[in-house]
């Protein structure tokens, strides 16, 4: 994978709105903002009510994506533009997820919503009314997902990356700071990762960094072994796992989508404070 | 809606004790006038990115954070600017001028 084959501008973006074939979908943290205004032509796919099982804590099952997206009017061959707020936390989330569920041709708008509206490109309320289609899923893909028992055989031995703020790290915080911290797990972080917060990816406007940049970045990984990125609830170390697996092409990259909110609160597992 | 005189206690959230969080509030302004819309993120002692939200139409933006230094930091279609303050637990007012 590169650059050119997961990443579109919002230059693009806004050239393909009516292209066939070509479904934007908006994923926010706050699946509010979709109603404010969306890229015109898009869906909304809400990470909290349609990727996440109600009860259970795990993602709805293959049937039940094949049911979200067929609901939704994606098909197959569609080629899925994904897009949202937070600097694409959730729509790089999504971009995992679709991965996951086997869907081919899945691409992320650098930059996101807060590109796009930086931009001043316009924004719609129209809900669009697509056909609704009969989609098949795959099984979901582990050799992008890992689970808790992986992760703790990794410590010492794989390489791990902690992509939260450093203060989260360190166990000065317990979640990101436009959440209130009243989380009741540990705080700290997983013996022997390493701290690349995901914004260092980044630039100001949530565009991505040069491949230049981003290989500098990660260059303390050992190519050697395999990598598990971790944050607090799997969407951040979404962005990290699409800037290894899509943008610089790494290999045996894992998003560890339990995350702290899962390790931070397993009994006996080894935690360690500061920086 | 000016910004001369921000409002304190605008709409936090129920069954958040403000006492026992440091909460880092303010509005973006530009000539006076709030600025919604704006892309407002918090920076540690060490510049390190650690949270990001949009303003409110009025203006408005807050953040979780704990005792220490701060920055916020506006990014808008009208202009960038940014402020810092030593923060304790508590709200903690740090307004942004854009231009």
């Amino acid at each position: 994978m590169s650059r050119e084959d997961s990443l579109v501008t919002t230059d693009w973006a806004e050239q393909n709105l009516s292209t066939p074939g070509i479904v934007f979908v908006e994923v926010d943290e706050d699946t509010t903002a979709y109603d404010a205004g969306h890229i015109p032509g898009a869906v909304r796919i809400n990470w909290k009510t349609e990727l996440q099982d109600p009860v259970r804590r795990d993602f709805v099952d293959r049937a039940g994506f094949e049911k979200l997206l067929s609901a939704k009017g994606i098909s197959n061959d569609d080629t899925v533009v994904l897009y949202g707020g937070n600097n694409n936390w959730f729509a790089a989330y999504a971009y995992w997820y679709f991965k996951l569920y086997g869907h081919q041709d899945v691409k992320l708008i650098d930059g996101g919503r807060k590109k796009w509206e930086l931009d001043g490109r316009v924004l719609s309320r129209e809900v669009p009314d697509r056909v609704e289609t009969t989609y098949t899923a795959q099984d979901q893909d582990f050799a992008i997902r890992a689970l808790r028992d992986e992760v703790v055989a990794a410590i010492g031995t794989q390489n791990l990356v902690d992509v939260r703020s450093p203060d989260e790290f360190s166990g000065k915080l317990f979640a990101p700071a436009h959440l209130p911290q009243e989380a009741a797990q540990r705080a700290g972080h997983i013996p022997t990762a390493l701290n690349v917060p995901w914004s260092k990816a980044a630039n100001e406007d949530g565009t991505f960094k040069s491949d230049a940049e981003l290989a500098e970045l990660y260059g303390n990984l050992d190519d050697e072994k395999d990598t598990i990125a971790y944050c607090r609830i799997g969407e951040r170390s979404s962005h990290t796992w699409f800037v290894l697996t899509e943008i610089l092409g790494k290999k045996n990259v894992k998003n560890y989508d339990g995350s702290w909110t899962e390790y931070g609160s397993l009994v006996g597992v080894p935690v360690e404070l500061g920086a | 809606m000016s910004c001369a005189a921000p409002d304190q206690t605008a709409g936090i959230p129920v069954g958040v004790d403000v006492s026992s969080q440091a909460v880092v509030q303010g509005k973006v302004c530009k000539n006076n006038e709030p600025v919604g819309g704006a892309f407002v993120r918090l920076l540690d002692g060490s510049g390190e990115f650690t949270a990001e939200v949009v303003t409110s139409p009025a203006g408005d933006f807050r953040f979780y954070a704990a005792p220490g230094s701060w920055t916020v930091r506006a990014l808008s279609r009208v202009g960038n600017g940014q402020a810092s303050g030593d923060v304790t637990l508590g709200l903690n007012q740090l307004d942004i001028t854009v231009g």
